[in-house]
């Protein structure tokens, strides 16, 4: 009897052991940052070492994130917001800095905004550019179908930045399409491309293009051809049975690849940084800039429980797709 | 019914891969550009390559960001079967899905806020940064889609075998060294391969979490790429591209490989009995 008990309590203790390592690193190194994240979002701007206030001292144990609590203010939010507070405040004070922050406000509202319709517009043209790519794929002879799918998935094991640098050299005023725009004579002068937003639109579907091909090309690959050949022995053109059923079948395949390319967009910093011109705004720019030059923590972490908030909504629509998927494949 | 490839399908096949991957050749072909100027073609040659040789500061970051990769990639290896085992075999436990939530959210997470949520943990712990904390940070992201990977192969396998193994007496560590983990090394392999790319691939979170000699090579080509492009960054980035690619053929290959002599093992055993 004691031996199985011990035997039990030994595989027990493993059991623990395996479920706990990989809990604790998690617990770790992503929950409790993010939590420190919503504290100094909390905080104040302070000119100190890290610069926020209050900060936690946790030798002091529970006393200090007391007094922390007690001193969290929502001030990162109001300049977020634009509310009435901060223009009661500009009225009650009229001080130069609310107007600053007023317009800091904007900048902030209006990058959320911009990076959810640059990036909702993204995945528009990589959807129109990736369903006849995969369909191709898809209706490949089958011997070859395994390096038409590595080749898709190649260039995503190649270096993001890479990529989106390829793309300066092609763009640039004097880069090789203005050069060979110029030489076909389509244009007569150079287009303007680099450094404004039309470049993060190419940067995005390019660099994107993979996640939307991979699901759309694994729907289509399964689809069962005998129900189009059913069709079109009733007389459905082609156009008709495309619209009718393949389209329809593939649907799981265009939102797993529309969340896929959406969500990453949304608090993309390369490209719009590298491709795009300094009036080109994304929230994951901003972010970068308020932290690394502004040297503003507080308001950087607000922008990013914001920037979260707004994907969360996606996010989980997303998995419950995914789940509803297996389900159906169980 | 016609079912072969038909015009529009070879046309949309040959767009889309041009689109994929016209860039990077062209990149490639301006690496051995002999003129400055990026876009104008000079002549043939491998200069740029052999003054990559000579730029000190950017083997350095290379040797950072390699031993980065690897040490992030390795342990990442670990945790993440481990974390894959936990999904896939551990049934019910207290704290199953916040579990589950921690290994799929740094999946779609931007790099931004990852890279300032682990920037911020290392300010409040007194950590200073450098090369050990880059390394931590991409552990934690990397071993999540190592998970991810494991676990989707764990589901794929005949679980009969492992319970046969415990069923004859063999304590559950020695059943995962001896029956499971031979099973699962392709996804384990592959898993390794994914972290080691995207550590190095990596530059937002690898910018927030370093510091001071831990610079790494695409925060180095960053840099350089806010000044304007040279043709160095051209060779820089195709000897990336070439290492990847070589790399990805060569994996495939083994695993075509593998698969066809497994094919073909289980055809012998079936004509046998």
């Amino acid at each position: 009897m004691r031996t199985v008990l011990s035997v039990l309590g030994r595989r027990l203790a493993s059991r623990w052991w395996v479920i706990g390592v990989p809990y604790a690193w998690l617990l770790f190194f992503f929950l409790v940052p993010f939590l420190i994240v919503i504290k100094i979002s909390l905080s104040g701007v302070a000119i100190a070492i890290p610069p926020y206030v209050p900060t936690i001292d946790l030798a002091q144990g529970w006393a200090s994130i007391r007094d922390a609590i007690s001193q969290f203010s929502f001030d990162n939010y109001v300049w977020l917001t634009e509310g009435w507070a901060s223009i009661r405040d500009a009225i009650s004070q009229f001080s130069f800095d609310n107007y600053v922050w007023l317009t800091e406000d904007d900048l902030y509202w209006k990058s959320y905004l911009s990076s959810v319709i640059i990036a909702g517009v993204s995945t528009i043209i990589t959807l129109a550019i990736g369903y006849p790519l995969a369909y191709g794929m898809a209706r490949a002879k089958p011997e070859w179908r395994p390096t038409l799918v590595m080749l898709v998935i190649l260039p995503f094991w190649t270096s993001f930045l890479i990529r989106v640098y390829a793309w300066i050299g092609i763009l640039k005023n004097e880069g090789l399409l203005n050069q060979l725009l110029l030489w076909l004579g389509v244009i007569n002068e150079p287009l303007i491309i680099l450094n404004t937003n039309w470049a993060v639109y190419i940067g995005i579907v390019y660099s994107y293009l993979p996640f939307m091909v991979l699901p759309l090309y694994a729907t289509l690959e399964k689809l069962d051809l005998s129900l189009l050949e059913a069709a079109e022995d009733l007389g459905c053109p082609p156009w008709k049975a495309f619209w009718k059923i393949t389209l329809p079948l593939s649907l799981p395949g265009v939102l797993a690849g529309c969340f896929l390319v959406f969500i990453p967009a949304v608090g993309e910093f390369v490209i719009p940084d590298i491709l795009g011109g300094s009036d080109t705004l994304m929230i994951g720019k901003t972010l970068w800039v308020e932290f690394f030059r502004n040297r503003d923590w507080p308001v950087s972490s607000a922008v990013a429980v914001i920037l979260l908030l707004i994907l969360v909504i996606p996010i989980v629509l997303f998995q419950n797709q995914q789940q509803k998927m297996q389900e159906r494949d169980k | 019914m016609n079912r072969g490839p038909t015009w529009f399908n070879i046309t949309s096949i040959a767009l889309g891969f041009s689109f994929l991957y016209l860039p990077i050749v062209i990149l490639v072909i301006f690496s051995f550009n002999a003129s400055r100027l990026v876009t104008v073609w000079g002549g043939f040659s491998t200069k740029w390559y052999g003054a990559l040789l000579h730029n000190q500061q950017l083997l350095d970051a290379a040797w950072v960001t390699l031993r980065v990769g690897f040490a992030a990639a390795t342990i990442a290896t670990v945790l993440g079967t481990i974390g894959a085992l936990v999904l896939a075999r551990m049934g019910r436990f207290m704290g199953r899905s916040l579990f589950s939530g921690m290994i799929y959210a740094p999946l779609v997470m931007p790099d931004v806020i990852l890279g300032l949520s682990l920037l911020l943990l290392f300010v409040a712990i007194n950590q200073d940064r450098g090369f050990w904390t880059v390394m931590l940070a991409h552990t934690t992201f990397c071993m999540c889609y190592v998970a991810v990977v494991v676990q989707s192969r764990l589901v794929g396998f005949d679980r009969s075998l492992e319970e046969a193994a415990m069923d004859l007496g063999c304590p559950p560590v020695k059943t995962f060294f001896l029956i499971t983990l031979p099973l699962i090394l392709p996804g384990v392999l592959a898993g390794w391969m994914l972290a080691f790319t995207l550590s190095l691939d990596d530059l937002v979170i690898a910018s927030f979490t370093t510091g001071p000699g831990a610079t790494t090579l695409p925060m180095k080509i960053y840099s350089q790429v806010r000044l304007g492009v040279t043709p160095e960054i051209n060779a820089v980035c195709t000897i990336l591209v070439a290492l990847v690619t070589v790399g990805v053929v060569a994996a495939s290959i083994v695993t075509k490989h593998r698969t066809v002599r497994r094919q073909r093992d289980e055809q012998l055993a079936a004509a046998g009995a």
